[in-house]
């Protein structure tokens, strides 16, 4: 029987097209257990509690953008304009802050929330290109958080505020916590909903899922809304923290950082997959890397190069392969 | 005839990865020959192909071109020699122009800079050669996908090529198309060109075709010429069964018992689904059609009649001008595939790769899509409500993957086309818009997805069915709609059901006038429902 015959073959190739599939989330946990050997041979207190809490507390930012961004992708789009949106949030949530906390929280992640729906609407609904719609916003976006902060850095004090970004509950700074538990609820969205479902199918193959009935637009809509309210819970975290609102500054290049972490993650570009933990395993590595370099006391600029190599060994790894 | 062929690949083997694709395989290519290659999925076509081309090594075996031991350790090295394969998808540049493309990497030139004049004069001397009236500085994108063709077989032809391999030349022309196809072939043939043509499609075979080799499993089965070879014993070969086996079951797996359903949905006081007056911009006109309760409704025409476009506007994929769809007396709102879907609609494309398939998907993920709100409360997928039903229906189609988790861009065209198939079923669907549903898929996949739309249909739903192939057509439907120019033209049903009447609509824009006598070609399987219901 040709049939079976054929059937075996694919089997035949079918292991080693499983491991490839997930040499991308496999590959980056990997690194990331090479990197912690490496990193407790050659730095003295590298395994302190105190240095792992500053390590996920600086990247705590970077995955919660990351997150929005595994999403994006995952449907074969991609969202720059996540640091302006961050500075959005700041600049609103920082001059609302008088009408009370809850408000202007409130008020700041709806306006991040509507900024990334935007950009869905834009992509899904005038078919312009992604990188294009969010560069426009990347550009105008922080602008307008300027604007709204009148060109000045904007202090408070706002003690219940600051605890966003200052805070601890037991050992764990709030911000890990929120992190944490953003990870585990973007896992559970992505494997179990519809809408985990929706986004790789969208991703995959865009006519066939809309044949399937899947609701193509508002999924995509759905994406950059979601990214936009992460971004924007990740300015308020930052703003906290710094306690004021540096609208120029805050998430400068962060966009760049959670492609990077999604893509070393193991989601790749043409979207269709994605692995949540991955893109959390790569933000990690990227953020061990800077404070390793830092501890050693090697210039800034070598983390990057590093950073910059390893970008590009993980999309090498999981470039398409031939069939 | 020249005693030395062309081309002669002897004791051709490829392994891959302990896995025998060629076993010992052996072609012969003449000069001036059209030389089709079939043989099921997983025959070796495309390997024995890959290899002629110099795109894959082969493990043993001698090629020799025009008498002498050749040996391509590349697709450059098989080009530099004249051996030029033109693939399905169409390599080439869009944004460039037609003579950009016909000599990319090998541009004429003048003080070590490109000669634009020679490089497009050249390049119309080539396509004039061919018979092709392309303008050599058009922007290949905005060309057509036919004449798209044209300009890689151009370009293979500028290489001076002997040998040109055509892979399913046809499989995205229209009508029209293909004979611009058969006229450059036929300018290739005068020239002494041997040419390699692979194609499903048996018409084109036998309009293009010399000889036909076949092959099955990595085999070598025969090599013979077309003419005076029947259809069913070409069958039989590729299959690899006798040919009373064979004409016991009929060409398609359908029954013959249409007729009674025909009188019974005409019975019927509402039909099922019917459509009026659906109209589309230049593309579908004033077509209306009505599908009864357990009735298979077959749709003819020739490609861009308008038979997708009538499926697609009846399960709201595409916004009409005018039209209505009423299923069971109601009538529609289709906005979207969605609202189709939840008023019992379902629709198998044409295209199964653009449009069916999530290639990075699983079996089980690409089984269950349209499904998934009927497998979720609040939005979350319940697992084992999905595995029930993927492994209910794996068991039922007979799906072949190593496991549900298995992508399904691994499968044969057959599993993927019973996935997708199975995606629509396990949503019991009341009415089923199956187009071209069995194209590219080999042949025993075919008769088991024939036997079970025959079998879906017994038990109430409504079926319209698309095809291409006028067996299907004929032994599949209670009634034949026929399209012709985005209109449906003719309706056929009981004994005027018959190939010369369908193609005598397509061309003639109307039925045939009813004759008295027996029309033979119905009769003929009147057996195939006992034999395939086992």
């Amino acid at each position: 029987m040709s049939n079976t015959a054929g059937t075996v073959q694919r089997a035949g190739g079918f292991g080693w097209s499983k491991i490839a599939d997930y040499a991308p989330t496999y590959g980056a946990f990997a690194a990331l257990l090479l990197l912690l050997v490496i990193d407790s041979l050659f730095i003295p207190n590298f395994f302190q509690l105190s240095n792992f809490r500053n390590i996920l507390l600086q990247v705590s930012p970077t995955v919660l953008v990351a997150m929005g961004m595994t999403f994006v992708i995952a449907t074969g789009g991609i969202d720059l304009s996540v640091g302006a949106v961050m500075a959005i949030a700041s600049a609103v949530a920082a001059t609302s802050l008088d009408s009370g906390v809850f408000v202007a929280v409130l008020l700041a992640l709806l306006i991040a929330t509507g900024a990334g729906a935007f950009n869905g609407a834009l992509v899904s609904g005038f078919h312009i290109q992604p990188i294009i719609v969010t560069l426009a916003l990347l550009i105008a976006g922080r602008g307008i958080a300027q604007v709204i902060n009148g060109g000045q850095l904007i202090p408070f004090s706002n003690p219940s505020f600051e605890y966003l970004g200052r805070g601890y509950v037991g050992p764990v700074p709030v911000q890990v916590l929120v992190m944490f538990l953003v990870v585990v609820a973007a896992i559970f969205v992505m494997r179990a909903t519809t809408f985990g479902r929706y986004v790789v199918a969208t991703g995959g193959n865009e006519a066939a899922a809309h044949l399937a009935g899947v609701k193509v637009r508002r999924t995509k809509v759905a994406v950059y809304a979601l990214s936009g309210f992460l971004a924007g819970l990740a300015g308020l975290i930052e703003t906290a923290r710094q306690g004021a609102s540096d609208a120029p500054n805050i998430g400068l290049n962060i966009e760049l950082d959670a492609i990077a972490a999604t893509v070393v993650g193991g989601t790749p570009l043409t979207g269709g997959r994605a692995t949540v933990v991955g893109t959390l395993i790569g933000a990690l590595i990227m953020q061990i890397i800077t404070t390793s370099i830092n501890m050693k006391g090697y210039q800034y600029s070598w983390s990057l190069v590093i950073k910059a190599a390893i970008i590009v060994v993980a999309v090498y790894v999981q470039r398409p392969k031939v069939a | 005839m020249n005693s030395e062929p062309l081309l002669r690949m002897e004791g051709i083997t490829k392994v891959f990865s302990g896995n025998v694709a060629l076993d010992g395989v052996s072609f012969e290519l003449r000069h001036g020959e059209v030389h089709s290659l079939v043989g099921e999925n997983g025959a070796g076509k495309s390997t024995l192909i890959k290899i002629m081309t110099g795109a894959y090594r082969r493990d043993g075996g001698r090629i020799f071109l025009e008498g002498e031991e050749v040996s391509f350790n590349s697709p450059e090295d098989a080009q530099g020699a004249g051996v030029v394969a033109v693939y399905q998808e169409v390599n080439l540049l869009m944004y460039r122009t037609v003579a950009e493309n016909i000599f990319l990497g090998r541009e004429p030139r003048r003080f070590g800079f490109i000669d634009w004049k020679r490089m497009n004069d050249d390049a119309g001397a080539i396509l004039e050669r061919l018979g092709l009236d392309i303008d050599p500085t058009a922007t290949l994108g905005r060309l057509n996908i036919a004449l798209r063709q044209m300009v890689a077989i151009a370009r293979g032809v500028s290489f001076g090529a002997k040998v040109v391999v055509l892979d399913e030349p046809t499989s995205s022309l229209t009508e029209r198309e293909v004979s611009i196809l058969y006229d450059v072939i036929r300018r290739l043939k005068a020239e002494r060109v041997g040419v390699v043509y692979i194609s499903h499609r048996f018409d084109e075979l036998y309009t293009v075709c010399d000889r036909v080799t076949v092959l099955r499993d990595g085999k070598f089965v025969a090599t013979r010429p077309l003419e005076g070879l029947e259809r069913i014993d070409l069958v039989c070969l590729m299959l690899g069964k006798q040919r009373e086996e064979l004409q016991k079951k009929g060409a398609t797996a359908f029954g013959d018992h249409h007729d009674a359903i025909a009188a019974a949905a005409t019975e019927q006081s509402t039909p099922l689904l019917r459509a009026e007056n659906l109209t589309r911009g230049r593309k579908l006109n004033r077509v209306s059609l009505d599908v009864g309760r357990g009735e298979i409704v077959g749709m003819a025409g020739l490609l861009g009649s308008g038979r997708t476009e009538t499926a697609r506007a009846i399960f709201g994929a595409d916004e009409v001008d005018a039209g209505t769809v009423e299923l069971e007396g109601k009538r529609l709102k289709l906005r979207s595939p969605g609202d189709a879907i939840s008023a019992g609609l379902a629709f198998l494309s044409e295209d199964r790769k653009a449009e069916g398939i999530i290639p990075e998907l699983s079996v089980r993920e690409n089984l269950t899509l349209a499904a998934l709100p009927a497998l979720s409360s609040a939005g979350i997928v319940s697992r084992a409500k999905q595995d029930e039903i993927v492994n209910q229906y794996m068991k039922r189609l007979g799906i072949k993957a190593s496991s549900a988790e298995q992508k399904i861009r691994e499968l044969s065209g057959g599993n993927q086309q019973k996935v997708l198939l199975a995606r629509w079923l396990c949503k019991n669907p009341k009415f089923l818009i199956l187009d071209e549903p069995t194209r590219g898929i080999d042949i025993g996949a075919k008769g088991e997805i024939q036997s079970l739309i025959n079998e879906l249909a017994e038990s109430g739903l409504g079926v319209l069915m698309i095809s291409s192939e006028l067996e299907e057509l004929v032994e599949g439907s209670s009634r034949v709609v026929v399209m012709r120019d985005g209109q449906s033209v003719a309706e056929l049903r009981g004994r005027e059901i018959s190939q010369d009447n369908i193609i005598h609509a397509m061309a003639e824009g109307e039925a045939p006038p009813p004759v008295e006598t027996d029309a033979t070609e119905v009769t003929g399987t009147s057996d195939a429902a006992a034999a395939d219901d086992e």
